[in-house]
């Protein structure tokens, strides 16, 4: 099998990619592709900011803003952040239960291949005649007759992605439940693991109302169904609870494994054990309850009554509390440590203040009465930003920094680190406080311009400046990553020196198995133990070396996913649809519609026989060839120059 | 346990469907896949209920009304059908555990006539329907049952096929433990899409014939 000596030709490692079904290059992949997606969305806020730059400026025109807002939403949540949190999972999460593989390597891969092309193919919109425009949210009332395929592109898309989504979530939390190293019980798994199992579970709960809402939006637009047509005796607001059923737990499903990914970090530089653990896992699993108890509090204003207003506006508040809990779990695990502030650890620094900002104007929205001023105004908006760039953003970022070594043996430059964290941070308060006045102000969100002399032209400006160094800072932190293929490959386990959990024990590169033989977990923080104890070889085994079952790769997730791609665009040209018939969007012939959604789906289906029919067995690694490549990773690791901080 | 042991009543496994680490993965995730499952239908519900007898202020509801249109008798026979087809997929899972392939193969064939049996009394319902007059696009009444019904009516076929190809592909392989935890799973979507039709009978057809 492969070894690391062996060189491959460009090619062949293209190939490895498209057909891999290894946790660790699936990382690799949801990294790269989240990125892409995330500088996309960044570019499109940018041209939002730099269109409000001035009163009545000309720079983009009002529909265009339209199709910006709406695409930066839609692809900051469901494809930027939603992919790398991914990343982080697929990495370390095996890792750190001491698995070899998840528990659907095949479906692993098809989860990413379905997230990939969805979100390929909404982005196809901006150059096939237009964006969806209607907000992220994509309310019917205006999706309904919005002229144009730019909704039709936003529901296909987010429905082929979201299935990949699901897909995903299923996986983490079948492995997180079945393969974890003997000895790694539930109250021992570090709070990554925690979090991402509660963020799948998540998933899994919230995303199918999302593929129902869109389901009926398709067919209300395509096959004439009448589920949002109020003249037919539809209600848009079934769209509204269905949506944010599923947008409310969402932001959790962010954020939980963000607050994982500060839980890891916060202990190791602050060379103390996590504050209140078993508190924290309380409280994680507390906050994805209640998560899905308040999505109604989006709603406040369509009339739902007093009496529901009521209970969701408390139930929204209780949020507070297990989340107040994390908090000062973090800041007590900092107290009285013997602190090293790096890169990761200043991210985190950065991040309680930022986050506790952002949740404090949640408590105040959940305020109902106060919501009905707030609703709508750039409050709202600089407070999920608070949310979501001072949460999960700067979790995303400090995690790169945190976990590069153990991902592609090498690390990200720790100067330019510190600069592009201070860049950063310092163009995300400038961008995102001032807009809670402006929304006091009464500056409404999804605005493309405004009057000049209203006492807001000079916050805007600050805010647009702001973003632009926001801007400024992801283009240093790619400028790192670039920087960092160059540099000298690691070859050395726990590269912070402070190390806890199992996924430090691991000496890097990494072989293609993970651990040549299963770990066993003596206690919580396993490798610290084992650290305490004098283990030279960082963790005890139990069970003796032997032959080690792995998944064969496979094509066929890719062409499942080509599949549905293909598909999607028969759908889109379907010339039943409400805008066909109307003649606002172009469509093409009835044979060639339906002929592209048989192929579509003929391709897909005929894969999934393929794969039913023919034994997969996986193949064995056998004893003498693990200790080969042991052997040949040990020499590999002597020649390299031994790197790190310590 | 490993896959290529050759087995005999004797020495087969009492939970088949478990005793390898992919069939307990499968097992597992198929349990957490109808988690996912029950949230979807219960979207599809909430949707019907909202929209249930509503349409243009011109539908006439002597005629299309959740109250004018379902029959009783024939949603019985159809809920007869199916639970039917339930008890079947657990008289060959009982065959599974005994390590009696026939009997497996025997049940599953049943199961799928019985469902096939049901499907067909759904597309009569639906032709009927249509042929009144309560097409799809008709009203957002309309639309909500066809959609409701229908995704379960789909699920019927995807469980069918499902089944169908089991029973196919493994005539001349046998019983072993890579194809244990197909059969069980399969049988456990099967009885999960017996559940969401009493589900339907219960709120779709009881409560609006009688509620």
């Amino acid at each position: 099998m492969s070894s690391v000596a062996q060189k491959k030709g460009f090619g062949a490692q293209v190939w490895d990619y498209l057909t891999t079904v290894d946790h660790k290059k699936i990382a690799i992949l949801y990294l790269a592709a989240g990125t892409l997606f995330f500088a996309i969305a960044g570019l499109e806020a940018l041209f939002m900011r730099f269109q409000l730059l001035f009163p009545e400026n000309t720079f983009v025109s009002a529909g265009m803003f339209n199709q910006l807002l709406t695409m930066h939403g839609t692809t900051m949540l469901f494809l930027a952040a939603t992919p790398l949190l991914f990343a982080f999972m697929n990495a370390i999460v095996p890792l750190q239960i001491g698995a070899r593989d998840v528990a659907f390597p095949f479906l692993n891969a098809l989860g990413f291949w379905l997230f990939f092309l969805g979100a390929v193919f909404l982005h196809l919109s901006f150059f096939l005649g237009g964006a969806p425009d209607a907000g992220w949210t994509s309310y019917a009332s205006l999706s309904l007759y919005s002229p144009g395929h730019g909704i039709d592109f936003y529901v296909l898309g987010l429905q082929i992605s979201g299935a990949g989504t699901l897909i995903s979530g299923i996986n983490f939390i079948v492995t997180i439940i079945t393969m974890r190293a003997p000895g790694m019980t539930f109250m021992r798994m570090p709070l990554f693991t925690w979090t991402s199992l509660v963020s799948s579970t998540l998933i899994l709960f919230a995303f199918p109302p999302l593929t129902v809402g869109l389901f009926l939006m398709l067919v209300d637009r395509m096959f004439g169904a009448n589920f949002f047509e109020h003249t037919m005796g539809g209600n848009t607001i079934i769209w509204e609870h269905l949506f944010w059923i599923f947008g409310h737990p969402e932001v959790y499903i962010l954020v939980l494994p963000a607050f994982g990914l500060f839980s890891e970090i916060i202990p190791v530089f602050a060379r103390k054990r996590l504050f209140g653990y078993s508190s924290m896992v309380f409280a994680t699993i507390l906050i994805g309850f209640l998560g899905f108890m308040v999505w109604a509090h989006h709603m406040f204003t369509t009339g739902l009554g007093a009496t529901a207003n009521a209970i969701f506006a408390v139930a929204t508040m209780t949020i507070a509390v297990p989340t107040g809990m994390k908090v000062f779990n973090w800041i007590l695990t900092i107290w009285g440590g013997s602190i090293k502030v790096t890169v990761p650890m200043l991210y985190a620094l950065g991040f309680i203040p930022s986050f506790v900002a952002g949740g404090v104007t949640g408590v105040m929205q959940a305020a109902a009465p106060l919501d009905y001023q707030l609703h709508d105004s750039y409050f709202i908006v600089a407070h999920f930003h608070y949310v979501i760039v001072g949460g999960i953003v700067t979790a995303l970022f400090g995690a790169a920094h945190f976990y590069w070594p153990i991902m592609f043996n090498r690390a990200l430059n720790e100067k330019l680190g510190v600069l592009t964290f201070w860049i950063f941070f310092i163009g995300f308060h400038l961008t995102f406080f001032l807009q809670h006045f402006l929304g006091l102000m009464g500056m409404p969100r999804r605005v493309f311009t405004y009057m000049p002399d209203q006492g807001w032209d000079l916050f805007n400006m600050i805010s647009t400046i702001g973003a632009a160094m926001m801007g400024v800072g992801v283009i240093l932190l790619v400028l790192n990553v670039l920087l960092s293929i160059k540099s000298e490959p690691l070859n050395r386990r726990d590269y912070w020196g402070d190390g806890r959990s199992l996924e430090w024990a691991l000496e890097t590169p990494l072989p293609f198995y993970n651990f040549k033989q299963t770990p066993l977990v003596r206690g919580y923080d396993p490798y610290w133990i084992e650290k305490q104890e004098g283990n030279k070889e960082g963790m005890v085994y139990a069970e003796p070396l032997g032959d080690i079952h792995m998944p064969n790769n496979s094509i066929l997730p890719l062409i499942m996913s080509i599949g549905t791609f293909i598909a999607a665009f028969g759908a889109l040209y379907s010339p039943w649809g409400k805008q066909a018939l109307a003649g606002t969007a172009e469509s093409v012939s009835p044979a060639l519609s339906v002929g592209l959604i048989v192929v579509g789906l003929g391709i897909t289906v005929g894969s999934m026989i393929t794969r039913s029919l023919k034994d997969d067995l996986g193949y064995h690694v056998h004893v003498a060839e693990v200790e080969a490549i042991e052997k040949d990773l040990a020499q590999f690791r002597a020649a390299g120059k031994k790197g790190g901080n310590n | 346990m490993d896959l290529n042991t050759k087995f005999t009543p004797q020495n087969w496994p009492e939970h088949a469907e478990q005793a390898t680490m992919e069939g307990k993965n499968k097992f597992v995730g198929f349990w957490i896949f109808l988690a996912c499952e029950v949230v979807l239908f219960a979207s599809l519900f909430a949707t019907y209920l909202a929209l249930k007898d509503s349409g243009p202020a011109s539908m006439d509801l002597t005629k299309y009304s959740a109250k004018a249109l379902y029959e009783l008798p024939l949603a019985f026979a159809m809920t007869m059908l199916l639970l039917t087809s339930s008890l079947t997929s657990v008289y060959a899972m009982y065959h599974m555990k005994n390590f009696n392939f026939k009997g497996v193969q025997t049940w599953m064939g049943i199961t799928v006539i019985l469902g096939i049996g049901f499907l067909c009394l759904e597309i009569y319902e639906f032709y009927h329907y249509v042929h009144i007059g309560f097409g799809y696009t008709h009203s957002a009444y309309s639309s909500a049952f066809f959609t409701l019904v229908g995704t379960h009516g789909l699920h019927v076929i995807i469980g069918l096929v499902w089944i169908s190809s089991l029973i196919f592909r493994n005539m001349k392989r046998g019983l072993n433990l890579y194809n244990a935890p197909k059969y069980f799973i399969a049988s456990l979507y099967w009885h999960f899409i017996d559940v969401v039709w009493v589900f339907i009978f219960t709120v779709v057809y009881l409560m609006g014939v009688l509620g």
